[in-house]
């Protein structure tokens, strides 16, 4: 034959997917929760996102580039899905500087020290965030008032978060029902008209993002759901027991970064685990240590660390954890 | 709710361009070229030599070992070397080379389109006949026929399966089979039942080919004990481990054998020729192909001579067109790229794919993500992604306990990767590694 044809093995066909693609489909999915950010806190939504995102994918190639000598893969978009997480667990006042330290830390030290895409332990976004957190404690605790911050950045009017009033006035010894009258009501919470960061407010926003991802095949439902239904019986368990010293299950699961945290940044690839009932585990472990941090912990939030924590058990159910091979158990009948 | 199996799977786009194109007779060819070797097992040993006139369905190899097949001649001429000849597989085998005179076939043989449903032979009877046609599974895997059917001690057949899935992207030769020769397929079926003793048969569809699922189901009602189950299109509901598992609910145990499970699966052709060797003393000397491919300007499916070069068949669809980037032998999933398109057709060619140049290369390879896909998707419910790294590494002792021999193949990991990543080349180079630190072991 004249032609040269090609010899590879099977299979010869393949799907459509690629890691560019999924990334996109992370970011579309953020997209409505960032439209609730917009609404709210206006331009300082639009300054830190924009600053975050140029700078973790501007961190990523020069590291890429200069120091680790490899041609950069920031067209891949996990560098933008970072950038872009890390501006959801700001608040949307934080002076760009302090974004920048974030982004550097995130990319740098979260992600490329280990090698890049896929080899991080611990999910990027989270490092850059809680670095921030325990290095500006003042700046990474005020947050924006909701509406009225539309046109502010730096000078933006603060106020604490839900979580915080709930966690102040139990821890002294002001009874939950006359709490409940000093935040924002159910509706404003599912809404996301409350103090918080930056992407962390739009319940509904980030539940629309959930589905779209879930219909997409970008996830599936074992960590997220497990993750829920965890803080939801925890805190139910609790407030059952005592409603007078425990916000109810509804406020946990609204407020905080439990539905960001569950949806977008526990289900990162790289730092969450590989089999069904692995991610259970890792689930419920995230639930249980979320819910210990929020009522007997130092910090009124805990789905950061709970997540952080949580990656570093990873490698370790992915070692012992095994699917359930074919074959395995055989129960014929 | 449609049956299936319950781990894994894949839904790749389906490409059955050729499944309204009745079955065509492709003209016998010029020179036929009929490897020795062209089942699982030790090579047959040729028993006509050079100068010989044969007739279609003379035996020409004869089966030299417990797993092998008998050979015959697909066509009627003179013998005019025995030679070794690349084949589909892409290395060089004895073959026995005929040059084409007319089309003559052996007396024995009823070459006439009736239908012949009464048959008063024993089962053994019938293992006999199957194994003196030189029957092997038709479905690609091509493991002698007569060797399944005959049930070894202290294990039962409870029932047979038929496996009509295709659930191979392009190929549609078994749903033409199931349309065109619904009776020849179901007297098949009844022999094979007669041959391992057992009441019951089930024959599985993928729901994609609802006409074959009605015209079976219409048929079924003539042949007691046979059943027609459509089954839901999920890619490999055909592999075998999987179809047994989605029609009676049992796990082949990892190393074992469908008979271990009380069942025994044989291809919608494989019943057909058995039906041919047994009613009609027809050796397998032909098989139904389906030549398929984007640019082919006339696909189909084509009864072809055992031997006849793919070129011909090539041919016979319109010529190799301008943009061709691979040929390949069998279905897309795992059939095998071919080097040559001048290798003959042999019992195991269930299709000829020609697909364009830019689907021919793979894309280039990033890191893995961890997404777990491959994982989620692997019908076996290995770890593809461990098993590629520890393939990598050549940490054979983790490829082994997680259990790479299970592996079947199929290919869905390689498919669903988004890094594209060649998992399945790995995870072949772990299995033969593995397979060759046990037979060292053993010695
Ligand atoms: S599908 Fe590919 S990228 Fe995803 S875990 Fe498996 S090997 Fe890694
Ligand atoms: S080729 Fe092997 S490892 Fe890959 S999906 Fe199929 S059975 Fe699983």
């Amino acid at each position: 034959m004249s032609k040269l044809i090609t010899v590879s093995p099977s299979p010869h066909m393949h799907g459509k997917d690629n890691v560019k693609k999924l990334m996109y489909w992370v970011i579309l999915a953020l997209l409505p929760a960032f439209l609730v950010s917009v609404i709210f806190f206006g331009i300082g939504a639009l300054i830190v996102t924009a600053v975050s995102i140029v700078a973790c994918v501007g961190f990523e190639y020069l590291i890429q580039k200069y120091l680790m000598k490899v041609k950069p893969t920031i067209s891949d978009g996990s560098a933008a899905v970072t950038g872009l997480l890390l501006a959801f667990n700001l608040p949307t006042n934080i002076p760009v500087w302090i974004i920048l330290i974030g982004a550097l830390v995130a990319i740098g030290v979260g992600k490329m020290s280990f090698g890049g895409l896929g080899n991080n332990p611990f999910n990027p976004a989270l490092v850059g965030r809680v670095f921030l957190l325990i290095s500006f404690p003042v700046q990474m605790t005020s947050w924006p008032e909701p509406v009225v911050s539309r046109t502010q950045y730096a000078d933006a009017v603060t106020g604490p978060t839900p979580l915080a009033i709930i966690k102040e006035g139990i821890s002294d010894g002001i009874p939950v029902s006359e709490l409940m009258g000093q935040i924002p009501g159910y509706f404003d919470l599912f809404i996301g008209r409350m103090h918080g960061s930056m992407g962390e407010i739009g319940a509904l926003a980030l539940i629309i993002g959930g589905i779209i991802l879930l219909a997409r095949k970008v996830i599936t439902w074992h960590i997220p759901v497990s993750i829920l239904a965890t803080i939801f019986v925890f805190t139910g368990i609790l407030w059952g027991a005592n409603p007078e010293a425990n916000a109810d299950p509804i406020f946990h699961i609204l407020t905080g970064g439990v539905l960001l945290g569950a949806i977008f940044m526990a289900t990162d690839y790289a730092t969450s685990p590989m089999t069904p009932k692995g991610m259970w585990i890792y689930g419920i472990g995230i639930g249980i240590i979320t819910v210990v941090i929020r009522i007997w912990g130092a910090y009124p939030e805990g789905v950061s660390f709970a997540i952080l924590i949580m990656n570093a058990f990873v490698p370790i159910l992915n070692k012992y954890i095994k699917p359930k091979r074919f074959g395995e158990e055989v129960q014929n009948g | 709710m449609l049956k299936t199996f319950p781990k894994g799977g894949i839904h790749p786009a389906e490409y059955k361009i050729t499944a309204g194109k009745p079955i065509e007779v492709l003209p016998v060819p010029k020179t036929a070229i009929i490897p020795v070797s062209q089942h699982l097992g030790a090579p047959s040993t040729p028993v006509v030599k050079k100068g010989d006139t044969v007739k279609a369905g003379q035996l020409i190899a004869k089966s030299s070992a417990f797993v092998s097949a008998n050979i015959h001649s697909s066509v009627s001429g003179k013998v005019v070397k025995i030679d070794n000849v690349t084949d589909t597989s892409g290395y060089r085998k004895t073959s026995v080379i005929i040059e084409v005179e007319g089309d003559e076939w052996d007396e024995k043989i009823d070459t006439g389109k009736t239908l012949k449903k009464e048959f008063g032979l024993s089962g053994e009877e019938i293992i006999k006949k199957t194994e003196e046609a030189g029957i092997v599974g038709l479905g690609g895997a091509t493991f002698p026929s007569h060797i399944k059917l005959s049930v070894p001690k202290g294990k039962k057949a409870e029932v047979l399966i038929i496996n009509g899935a295709e659930c191979e992207p392009y190929l549609t030769s078994d749903h033409r089979l199931m349309l065109e020769k619904g009776d020849e397929l179901m007297v098949g079926t009844k022999l094979l039942m007669k041959a391992l003793g057992v009441e019951k048969a089930m024959i599985g569809i993928e729901n994609n080919k609802p006409d074959a699922v009605e015209h079976l189901t219409s048929l079924a009602v003539n042949y007691k004990g046979i059943s027609v189950h459509p089954l839901k299109v999920m890619y490999p509901q055909g592999a075998e481990k999987q179809l047994i598992k989605s029609l009676i609910n049992r796990e082949v145990p990892s190393g074992g054998l469908p008979i271990d499970v009380g069942t025994v699966v044989h291809n919608v052709g494989t019943a057909v020729a058995v039906y041919e060797a047994v009613q009609k003393n027809k050796p397998l000397v032909e098989r139904l192909v389906t030549i398929s491919g984007k640019s082919l300007k006339n696909p189909g499916n084509f009864m072809v001579r055992i031997g006849t070069p793919v070129s011909e068949l090539i041919e016979a669809a319109g010529g190799l067109p301008e943009d061709t980037g691979k040929v390949i032998n069998g279905g897309p999933m795992m059939g095998k790229a071919l080097n040559t398109i001048e290798v003959p057709v042999t019992k195991g060619t269930s299709g000829i794919l020609v697909f364009p140049e830019n689907e021919s290369k793979r894309e280039e390879v990033q890191n893995c993500i961890r997404c777990a896909r491959c994982v989620s998707i692997c019908p076996m419910a290995l770890e593809p992604y461990l098993l590629k790294a520890a393939s990598e590494r050549g940490m054979w002792e983790i490829v082994e306990n997680d259990k790479a021999l299970d592996c079947m193949e199929c290919g869905s990991c390689s498919y669903i990767c988004p890094s594209r990543l060649p998992l399945l080349d790995y995870i072949r180079l772990g299995k033969s590694n593995v397979s060759r630190i046990i037979r060292s072991r053993k010695q």
